[in-house]
């Protein structure tokens, strides 16, 4: 039909928009990765603030735990009047045993185990309105910055998981790898990828429309991001940027040209 | 909110302030979906009103009012403006308090909303569903159409809202009220108001939580129920071409404050109120209306030790239960029927042996008659055996005395002549 003028329907959007952040939002993500691989660096980098504390501080001996572990902290944030639960799930000791076998069974355990509780409290005759979401929404995978290719471990760790959450791959610490260097493992990740089909985010069966394709198949060509952490500032052009100084120069984290961590950070958020 | 959870505080721009903004362009690439019922004798102005609203022309012939029963008819139309694409369904009541005896004049609609609540929990119920691409059908508001008496509510409004306040919102709203004055229409008002208090009837509230809103709803509240005018035809007045009415003695204006109550109306329903108002539905009268259904299934949350139970062991508990009953009642046919033909066999047998004592007495009976017929049998056998040789004497004597006596015979043929 055809309307002859003005009745305000679009007013819904603001009252949509008014709502959502009247009740706030919950985000949930899981960092994985073997140890000093920079994963702690990364979340605080991200949300911009002190959200895990460093596995290892300067003189201190951190344990590595016998299995894997999962500690989640949960933190409440505002930006803009938007209020966020944000829970940050750490899985110290994944990966870094001599065996290990097996050491994913922790983590598929504590992802159906979320799954399992938002779904009974959704089944429950007189349910909560707002049923708290402990779900993960986003898994972070770091791969260490070999240079070659993904190891039988990250194989078989994304081939699982892809298929119950959304992975991201990020190669940690890229700065050790050139630009060269860091496009051919790029292209052979990607190839892996696809060799064993993992689908990781965003998913191709999921593009809802030939726009949002167009729009992932953008990410999808530079997957995995190749990111730094820091939380350090320092002084570059009379600008104080976040980066890591180097006897060498500084390596700018927002900087597209040094590291894609604005491409995490807007793909992820 | 915060439940013990420490605040961090940002010390850049991260980014996820424009999360509502997401949200928001993902639910206008869905749509939204926005469904009214229109309760309303025939002829109070609800198509008018709803051609007003949305300011377009949906198609929708007058009906008589002669039908037998009450009857719904839902139209679903697609509107844009500008980027937002809303699916609209008008559910019309056709043949309210029409009929003579309005008994059953609720219970359609009733059904009907119950219906839609009903095809929603279906769809949350089945395993593989699908969501975000089904199209919600379930009342979001209920626009009760009030006949301009100017005295108060009818028996049958009251009835009718009452079955409806704790399914569906209601706004209630006098039609065609160009035909009340302005000091009858504020005493109306309060009659109105004050009867659905004093019978207990819920009708919407316009959320005054956000101090966004909540100033400007407060006072729309106040203005309940909402005095509305509606009208399909334009009039010019001054330069500009408004919806009004025109009489011989003035022009009733649509949108004007001072004429009628609908740009409050309008603001009301679309501009304001119309997320809470799908809000509501979904988290207020739906899962009442869940929970109902569901404990009538016998679904319980907490078992008989008051532990919870989930779902699924209460479902594999009724189906134990239901297994349980159906062998319990087999085995009672079962014996029934054992029961009944050990009766049976027993009759049979007792007839049986009726008829045998009966057999063994005629065989008894036969035989006496048979020994009476042989000695009758004998007794005339030897009266025929004297009789013939008396016979046999007589024609002897005969013979001897034919020699001797003629005479004796011709006696006899005179005899016998």
């Amino acid at each position: 039909c055809q309307l002859f003028g003005y009745v305000g329907i679009e007013a819904v959007l603001d009252q949509m928009k008014i709502k959502t952040m009247k009740t706030g939002f919950e985000f949930n993500i899981m960092v994985v990765g073997q140890s000093g691989l920079g994963k702690s660096t990364m979340v605080n980098t991200l949300f911009k603030s002190k959200v895990s504390r460093k596995a290892s501080q300067p003189g201190q001996e951190e344990r590595i735990p016998k299995t894997v572990q999962l500690q989640s902290i949960t933190h409440v944030i505002e930006e803009k009047g938007v209020k966020m639960k944000l829970t940050v799930t750490d899985t110290p000791g994944f990966g870094d045993q001599i065996n290990n076998e097996n050491c994913w069974d922790p983590i598929i355990k504590y992802i159906n185990e979320q799954y399992e509780r938002y779904l009974r409290e959704e089944i429950l005759i007189t349910r909560k309105r707002k049923i708290p979401d402990t779900r993960v929404h986003g898994c972070v995978y770091f791969v260490p910055p070999t240079g070659h290719w993904l190891r039988p471990l990250d194989l078989e760790f994304m081939r699982r998981l892809s298929k119950i959450v959304n992975v991201v791959p990020v190669i940690a610490k890229a700065d050790t790898l050139t630009l060269e260097e860091r496009a051919e493992f790029k292209q052979r990740i990607q190839e892996d990828l696809k060799t064993h089909a993992i689908s990781v985010y965003p998913q191709e069966d999921f593009d809802q429309d030939p726009d949002d394709r167009a729009l992932n198949d953008r990410i999808r060509e530079k997957i995995p991001f190749a990111v730094v952490g820091a939380d350090q500032e320092h002084q570059v052009n009379g600008k104080r940027v976040l980066g890591r100084k180097t006897k060498w120069g500084i390596i700018e984290v927002e900087n597209p040209a040094h590291c894609e961590f604005p491409l995490l950070r807007d793909l992820l958020i | 909110q915060n439940d013990g959870y420490r605040t961090l505080s940002l010390s850049g721009h991260v980014g996820f302030g424009s999360l509502p903004d997401q949200l928001v362009k993902k639910s206008i690439k869905q749509g939204f979906c926005f469904n009214i019922l229109c309760i309303g004798e025939t002829g109070s102005g609800k198509s008018t009103l709803i051609n007003s609203l949305f300011n377009t022309n949906f198609d929708d012939p007058m009906s008589t009012h002669f039908l037998p029963s009450v009857r719904l008819r839902a139209q679903t139309y697609e509107l844009q403006e500008s980027n937002v694409l809303l699916k609209l369904t008008i559910v019309n009541t056709v043949g309210f308090g029409d009929q003579i005896n309005k008994e059953d004049s609720y219970q359609p609609i009733v059904d009907y909303i119950d219906a839609q609540f009903e095809a929603y929990l279906q769809e949350e119920l089945k395993i593989k569903r699908s969501l975000f691409s089904y199209h919600d059908t379930r009342i979001h508001v209920c626009l009760y159409f009030i006949s301009p008496t100017g005295h108060s509510l009818k028996t049958l409004d009251l009835l009718t809202m009452k079955s409806l306040d704790s399914k569906v919102n209601i706004i209630p709203i006098i039609g065609k009220a160009d035909s009340i004055s302005k000091t009858e229409l504020q005493k109306f008002k309060n009659k109105i108001m004050s009867e659905l208090v004093s019978n207990g009837i819920q009708i919407y509230q316009f959320p005054t939580d956000d101090e966004t809103v909540s100033k400007i709803n407060t006072i729309m509240n106040g203005h309940l129920p909402f005095a509305i005018v509606g009208s399909t035809e334009e009039v010019k007045i001054g330069n500009k071409m408004v919806r009004a009415r025109q009489y011989p003695w003035g022009i009733v204006q649509v949108e004007n404050e001072n004429h009628c109550d609908f740009v409050k109306l309008r603001e009301m329903l679309i501009c304001t109120n119309m997320e809470d108002l799908r809000e509501q539905t979904h988290a207020r009268h739906y899962e009442l209306y869940r929970r109902c259904r569901l404990e009538e299934m016998g679904f319980r949350d907490i078992g008989p030790e008051n532990k919870p139970v989930s779902l699924q062991e209460a479902y594999e508990a009724k189906r134990h239960e239901f297994y349980l009953d159906l062998q319990r009642k087999e085995e009672e046919m079962r014996q029934q029927f054992v029961q009944r033909v050990k009766e049976k066999e027993a009759i049979l047998k007792e007839a049986e042996q009726q008829v045998q004592t009966k057999f063994e007495h005629c065989v008894l009976m036969h035989q006496e008659v048979k020994l009476k017929l042989e000695k009758k049998k004998k007794v005339l056998e030897d009266e025929i055996a004297m009789f013939i040789e008396k016979k046999a004497n007589a024609e002897l004597l005969q013979s001897q005395a034919s020699v001797s006596t003629p005479v004796v015979s011709l006696k006899r043929d005179k005899d016998r002549k």
